[in-house]
């Protein structure tokens, strides 16, 4: 057996790279609960590709058959329901988890420097992740699915000269039709899951090039000749690691302590995840939308057209806007201010541990501006919600703006040296 | 913190809760307490949609085999009371009637039911049967109090007999109005109000069931998927606890 180990080895790194970027990496001791979700967000995306490819297997991309290839998975598929329910939950799971993964680097500044480019792979996973469940949700052809599509596509042609050829040329067709879902579905199970693969690999081998962060967002890695022995880890890390930094007494190897750690937390999601898709599949018609049940019907409108939940946060920002480009301009903004956090926030405390006060509430106001904006965008439209959504997209940027003013010349708390435990 | 976190929770828990006020429709829903575990209730739905609902809408999606199998009723009685124009058992659930002429006789084509449970939710379906009332301004002579001026006709009036709003006089600031107090029939029908309302609820059910046939499949497997993760909860805390023991915190 370790003959053959070494024969591979020598041929290729295997456990070299096993070593350095699992078993012998070095994560923070102080990582809570907020640091699950990265690990969780792995498993739900090799769970969308498996049950996808399954999926694949007995659906048919056309106009004529998508809808009944679905139901043909539903009751004639062995386990056919169980495999499409596992890729629906996945889906909405997919974004509670990335948004709550998200939130943590927001609170405790896991996007500021050296973690930049590690911020916007992650936000480029985001952006690959929401055109992936836009056209996943596309292909069962149901009416939500045709008409979602037919607002999110006519949103291109609010743009200036290109917008309306834009539009035919994203549809292959004048209106939403076969050919659409068609390109839909091959976008959606080759192109993008490729595209979100590959970010992933990226989002990780930068993670493990500047370090995992932490909830009091300081160094674990010191530099060379700084520690005292006594203070360094006993914990075998790779030298990777080691041989260009002192490590901190502050850690634990990834495997066992974080894998078991994070294998507490997935058995608790999977208790969520499977209640969901055993009990409650549709959500309460949040995760599958009533009118999806029916077929796509161009001829008749349904009475609301709302995108699935996880885009309502930026649907609401668009119909808060009442110019139709100033609309998209603003979700698309919306977006892209994200994107800018680690320029928008000018200072150089991470952790809201230590940070002034107002920078807390900042924090706890826009995600619950977030959440408002998402029932805003999801709910039938009433007067009083379109003043709301003009207050809650003018908060939402407002946390941005705020951030850029304050974080210049923050009253921060003393950071501590060492971590907390 | 921790309390910042809770009252987030709260926040969004609240915000779902709202998501259940979400119904289309003027008139209060009546509960529909359907049960897919009585069979003798969905077999009484399957026969009522196979000899009233069929004969425009069809469950395409849906082969006769699989609702004689969930059901529990053997298939040569299924092909001799359930099935009426000499299909084969193994096919799909579809009308005899012409769809593009129905089409031009109703104005739409009459819709596929075997996922309207799921786009209408059982309480609605229950209560629009229960609704048809006698308007004779309307080409098919009824109307319906859930779906204003649908182009149906009250198929299952032979059933609840002659269906009227009905009204009494109520005293309200000093003066005798109107009051809306539900549809009541005028006795002509082969069943009694109540026996009416358990027919509609045997056909819900029926419907309920042909939306998603895996339902009970799920929640007994469900069951046990979840006390293997309980299960699995204890020894993976257990093993982490374990290793974590030495770990200076």
């Amino acid at each position: 057996m370790n003959g053959l180990l070494n024969w591979i080895e020598q041929r290729i790194p295997m456990m070299r790279v096993a070593n350095m970027h699992a078993i012998q990496y070095p994560a923070p001791v102080n990582l809570n609960f907020w640091y699950v979700f990265g690990f969780l967000a792995t498993i739900v995306l090799v769970n969308q590709i498996v049950t996808g490819i399954w999926l694949t297997m007995n659906f048919e991309p056309s106009a004529e058959r998508a809808f009944a290839s679905v139901e043909y998975i539903m009751r004639e598929v062995d386990y056919g329901w169980l495999i499409r329910y596992m890729h629906s939950t996945g889906a909405s799971a997919f974004f509670i988890v990335v948004y709550m993964h998200m939130f943590r680097g927001m609170i405790y500044g896991s996007y500021q420097k050296p973690r930049e480019l590690l911020w916007v792979f992650g936000m480029l996973i985001y952006l690959a992740l929401m055109a992936e469940a836009f056209m996943g949700y596309v292909l069962p052809w149901g009416q939500m699915s045709y008409w979602g599509a037919q607002v999110i596509v006519s949103l291109f042609s609010a743009i200036p000269v290109i917008g309306p050829d834009l539009v035919i040329w994203i549809q292959g067709d004048y209106v939403i039709s076969g050919a659409t879902l068609n390109r839909f579905f091959a976008l959606h199970v080759i192109a993008l899951p490729l595209v979100i693969v590959i970010l992933v690999f990226l989002h990780i081998i930068a993670l493990h090039e500047v370090g995992s962060n932490n909830p009091d967002g300081i160094a674990i890695k010191h530099k060379k000749g700084s520690l005292a022995e006594e203070d360094k880890t006993s914990y075998e890390i790779h030298e990777y690691y080691t041989g260009k930094y002192d490590i901190a007494d502050d850690v634990v190897p990834f495997f066992p302590h974080v894998v078991l750690k994070d294998l507490v937390a997935f058995s608790i999601f999977l208790a969520g995840f499977a209640y969901v898709l055993f009990f409650a599949p549709e959500m309460g018609g949040k995760f599958l939308e009533h009118p999806n049940f029916e077929i796509a019907n161009p001829l008749k409108t349904p009475e609301h057209i709302f995108p699935v939940w996880y885009f309502t946060p930026f649907y609401a920002i668009l119909k808060a806007v009442p110019d139709k480009l100033f609309g998209v301009l603003a979700m698309f903004g919306a977006i892209a201010a994200l994107f800018a956090m680690p320029w928008l926030d000018r200072g150089n405390v991470r952790s809201w541990r230590y940070r002034c006060g107002l920078h807390k509430w900042n924090l706890i106001v826009f995600a619950i501006v977030f959440i408002f904006l998402g029932y805003l965008g999801g709910t039938p439209q009433e007067n009083w919600k379109i003043i709301a959504s003009q207050i809650a997209t003018v908060m939402y940027f407002g946390f941005f703006g705020l951030l850029w003013i304050y974080s210049k010349n923050e009253k921060t708390k003393p950071v501590p040296e060492r971590i907390t435990k | 913190m921790k309390q910042l976190l809770l009252a987030i929770a709260l926040v969004v828990l609240s915000l779902l809760s709202n998501v259940a006020l979400a119904a289309g429709s003027s008139v209060p829903l009546d509960k529909a307490n359907y049960d897919l575990t009585d069979q003798a209730s969905l077999q009484n739905g399957a026969r009522i949609f196979m000899n009233y609902c069929l004969g425009c809408h069809q469950q395409q999606y849906q082969r006769y085999s699989r609702t004689f199998e969930d059901l529990g009723v053997p298939a040569e009685l299924g092909q001799e009371y359930l099935q009426f124009t000499g299909e084969k058992v193994t096919d799909y659930i579809t009308t005899p009637m012409p769809q593009d002429a129905a089409a031009t006789w109703f104005g739409a084509p009459p819709p596929d039911l075997t996922l309207v449970a799921r786009v209408r939710g059982a309480d609605w379906l229950y209560t629009y049967l229960r609704t048809f009332y006698v308007d004779d301004s309307k080409t098919f002579g009824v109307n319906n109090l859930v779906f204003p001026n649908v182009g149906m006709p009250h198929v299952l009036q032979e059933l609840q007999g002659t269906p009227r709003i009905a009204y009494e006089d109520a005293l309200i600031d000093g003066e005798v109005v109107p009051q809306y107090v539900g549809i009541k029939s005028d006795g002509d029908g082969e069943l009694s109000p109540d026996e009416y309302d358990k027919a509609i609820l045997d056909l819900v059910n029926y419907l309920e069931y042909t939306g998603e046939p895996s339902r009970l499949s799920s929640e007994k497997i469900g069951k046990g998927v979840l006390v293997f993760i309980l299960i699995f909860f204890v020894f993976a805390y257990l093993l982490k606890k374990d290793y974590w023991r030495d770990v200076k915190k």
